[in-house]
């Protein structure tokens, strides 16, 4: 019974040391040496300040705007000190009823709209930060945002595209438009 | 359609080309022929293992090999509940959280011991930094070493004969670790970064918001108690909200050994499914990558130790048959979306511009194709990673991670358990076969005999009966239903889905589940130990009964298990004693949620 508490005892301490102490630190300096950037949070600087992420998505309701994920974080969307789905189940009516209220607030913001709306528009993704839309989702809101900043649509949708990536190496994941980025970009375009 | 079978073929292929080096490689190092990139470290593994008092070349019978899982263990327990309890007074804690609740303590530190990894709680509003890497990091380490050296003991039992003893569980635990998890967690924590994952121990990052926001909250009086007007409703205040905190931590490190260990305990409540956890399709591939390639080697490592390479690739085979066809449902399923929305003018469809499909809880960048692979990779696996929420599957969609775990984990499985598992599945098939034909069942050359049969029984029969008692008892208590979150069947499934994660030791959940609470921290703690070690005791039992075998040579009357005819026989097994045992809890679950949903026409 006895025989192996003491290797045991003594390789958990070694072990830990190893695992939880110097992995992690060897990790840290290397990245922190050689990609610091990405180690501290892909951080998009502005005049010397950080003013968000490029991979943590913030909230937008401003038509002007490019809208995103919508976000089921509390006590606001998009907090990203406590990260979250909605995990409300497909039968749900609570699931249902959100739904239909973005639909009809994606409506009241363009009247004139009447495509069917791109379903990760009205749907809350997993993290509630998800920094980026589906391509359907930023053509569905181009008009809009074109009509209320009078910007011809072709000069938008190409802004669009600068921040537009494919699947990764061709293959993986799918298109997807970085919100904040472009909304940043909007906000300099004009 | 194109779109999901390049990417399913590439990840698959990927996989299995790596399988055989992978598994040849283990082999080696279990065996002790250290290859030359790697022999430099020999020396510092023994003086690891004088200072530890161990004597590398003695082997110990398969009660002491147990007992030493045991030990180790049950340190960690203590070790990671003592930390939980005591990082207020520790360092790198820049958010100055305090003790984690006693209950969630508890809990924490049994599922991630057994490699389960649960999370009952929020990681990045509840966790120190030094708790996350010296507490559960290192767990997501050893639960997976102890795992390896458990089913290598197992594979000796087959390899051996008429012998005592099945290894010493200090030297495969060792090599788990510093020649195999370490090496390749450290090359693949820093691709991550590269990627995009974040690796630091900064504060949380505040930013400027572009669009404030608002909400509500109740307002408080001097006291601290909740403020009422006249007519006795609460008096809300609004917060304007300017800037973005953004969780930082030493992520990447945690994340590479997470996957690679299978044990999925995600550094932040979103779990892979935040972006500085999984920020790209890439870090996503190889994070699905690394789940399976350790189990998938050890199939490899299996055939190479015992002598004869096809038998592991039957496992192989008969494991990524089950896989494919629970993802074509579970695809599918999802790709479907939700005829509701449909009515609600949302445009579900697949095309160039968009993944569609049901993406609520789903990330943009993962759309339905990697979101349906990994909940599939990872309820194969015991991982329970998530990067999509399972909660907001469709019936179906949600079905298959719940019904994997449910088979015992065994289409890959965690790493060592998952192989484990389905070993004691090829005995009961064996058996069955006996049976059927009026032999004495045989496997590689061991005559199974009725304690080999009890113990195997006992591993295909304890897990359900925590997962449905657990379940009955929770339906029926009212602090078992008031945790349920969502109305109707799925809320069964929500109940059915935490047993069946926390016995599985897998750890993904329908996560709307109110799970951090007295009652649950407790039954699922339990569930988690009987989960790992009433199984893997019995699993140690069969190894010590097979060595002590004599081998008898194949005649013409044995059964060639590496035949496409056996993997069949393997797969109609699992699925046989699965399906006799689950299916009617599922069908009150979501099968009646699946009729509900598509009559809603």
């Amino acid at each position: 019974m006895l025989k192996e508490l003491r290797p045991a005892v003594i390789s958990f301490l070694l072990l830990t040391l190893l695992t939880g102490i110097a992995y992690p630190l060897l990790v840290t300096g290397i990245s922190q040496v050689t990609m610091s950037d990405k180690a501290n949070g892909s951080l998009i600087v502005k005049d010397g300040k950080p003013v968000g992420s490029s991979l943590i998505g913030q909230s937008f309701s401003d038509p002007k705007y490019f809208w995103g994920r919508p976000s089921a974080t509390g006590p606001v969307p998009n907090n990203a000190g406590a990260s979250s789905g909605s995990n409300l189940g497909p039968t749900n009516p609570v699931l249902l009823d959100a739904v239909k209220a973005r639909v009809q607030a994606l409506r009241d913001a363009d009247p004139g709209n009447q495509q069917a709306v791109p379903v990760d528009l009205v749907t809350a993704s997993a993290s509630g930060l998800d920094p980026h839309i589906s391509p359907a989702a930023t053509e569905y809101q181009l008009a809009r945002v074109a009509r209320l900043r009078n910007l011809s649509p072709d000069a938008l949708r190409k802004l669009v595209g600068e921040h537009t990536e494919g699947r990764q190496f061709g293959i993986l994941g799918e298109p997807r438009v970085n919100v904040l980025e472009l909304n940043l970009a909007l906000d300099v375009a004009r | 359609m194109i779109n999901l079978f390049v990417q399913v073929a590439l990840y698959l292929g990927v996989l299995l080309a790596l399988a055989k080096p992978m598994g040849y490689y283990m082999a080696r190092v279990y065996e002790g022929k250290l290859p030359a990139f790697v022999r430099w470290m020999q020396p510092a593994e023994n003086i690891f293992y004088r200072l530890c008092g161990v004597d590398s070349k003695q082997e110990m019978r398969w009660t002491r090999y147990a007992m030493a899982a045991l030990w180790f263990s049950l340190l960690g327990v203590l070790a990671v509940y003592a930390m939980q309890r005591l990082q207020g007074w520790l360092p790198l804690n820049p958010q100055g959280f305090g003790a984690v609740s006693s209950d969630s303590s508890f809990n924490t530190a049994l599922s991630f011991v057994t490699n389960t990894n649960w999370q009952g709680y929020v990681g990045e509003t509840t966790m120190s930094y030094l708790t996350q890497m010296s507490a559960l990091t290192v767990q997501n380490f050893f639960s997976a070493a102890t795992g390896m050296a458990v089913v290598i003991a197992l594979i000796r039992g087959f390899a051996r004969h008429t012998t005592e003893t099945i290894g010493n569980f200090w030297v495969d635990m060792t090599r788990s670790t510093i020649y195999i998890l370490l090496p390749i967690s450290t090359v693949l924590a820093l691709v991550l970064v590269g990627q995009g994952v974040v690796q630091n121990f900064s504060a949380y990052q505040n930013v400027p918001l572009v669009e404030s926001l608002s909400y509500e909250q109740p307002k408080l009086d001097a006291s601290g108690n909740p403020l009422k007007d006249a007519a006795g409703n609460a008096v809300t205040e609004k917060v304007v909200v300017k800037e973005q905190s953004i969780a930082m931590g030493p992520v990447a490190s945690q994340e590479a050994i997470k996957q690679l260990g299978t044990n999925g305990g995600g550094f932040f409540n979103a779990n892979s499914a935040h972006p500085f956890e999984n920020p790209t399709p890439f870090a996503n591939f190889l994070a699905m990558l690394s789940i399976f390639i350790i189990p998938a080697g050890l199939c490899y490592t299996f055939g190479s130790m015992v002598g004869d390479t096809r038998q592991g690739w039957a496992i192989l085979a008969s494991m990524t048959l089950l896989f494919v066809g629970f993802l074509a449902v579970a695809e599918y399923a999802e790709q479907g979306g939700n005829p509701a929305f449909t009515a609600l003018g949302v445009d579900q469809n697949a095309s160039a511009m968009q993944s569609g499909g049901n993406m609520e809880g789903k990330e943009t960048r993962f759309g339905i194709v990697n979101s349906a692979l990994f909940a599939t990779i990872t309820t194969a696996a015991s991982c329970g990673a998530v990067n999509s929420m399972h909660d907001s599957f469709t019936p179906l969609g949600g079905l298959v991670p719940l019904a994997q775990i449910q088979l015992g984990e065994v289409v890959f499985g965690g790493v060592g358990s998952g192989l484990y598992g389905m070993l004691v599945y090829a005995v009961i098939a064996v058996f069955l076969a006996g049976l059927m034909i009026g032999r004495t069942p045989e496997y590689l050359g061991k005559k199974i005999e009725a304690f080999d049969i009890k113990m195997a029984s006992l591993v295909i029969l304890i897990p359900p009966l925590i997962i449905l008692g657990g379940s009955a008892l929770a339906a029926m208590l009212d602090v078992g239903r008031s945790s349920i979150y969502n109305p109707g069947a799925h809320g069964l499934s929500e109940v059915l889905y935490a047993f069946s994660s926390a016995t599985g030791n897998n750890g993904s959940a329908f996560a709307g589940f109110g799970a951090n609470t007295p009652f649950y921290n407790t039954a699922l703690g339990f569930a988690v130990w009987a989960g790992r070690f009433w199984l893997m005791i019995p699993v140690l039992a069969l190894a010590g009964s097979l060595a002590a075998k004599k081998r008898i040579p194949a005649s013409v009357g044995s059964m060639a298990t590496h035949t496409p005819l056996f993997v069949w026989l393997l797969i109609v097994t699992v699925l046989l004693v699965g399906a006799l045992t689950f299916v009617p809890a599922l069908a009150l679950g979501p099968v009646i949620e699946h009729l509900n949903m598509i009559s809603v026409h």
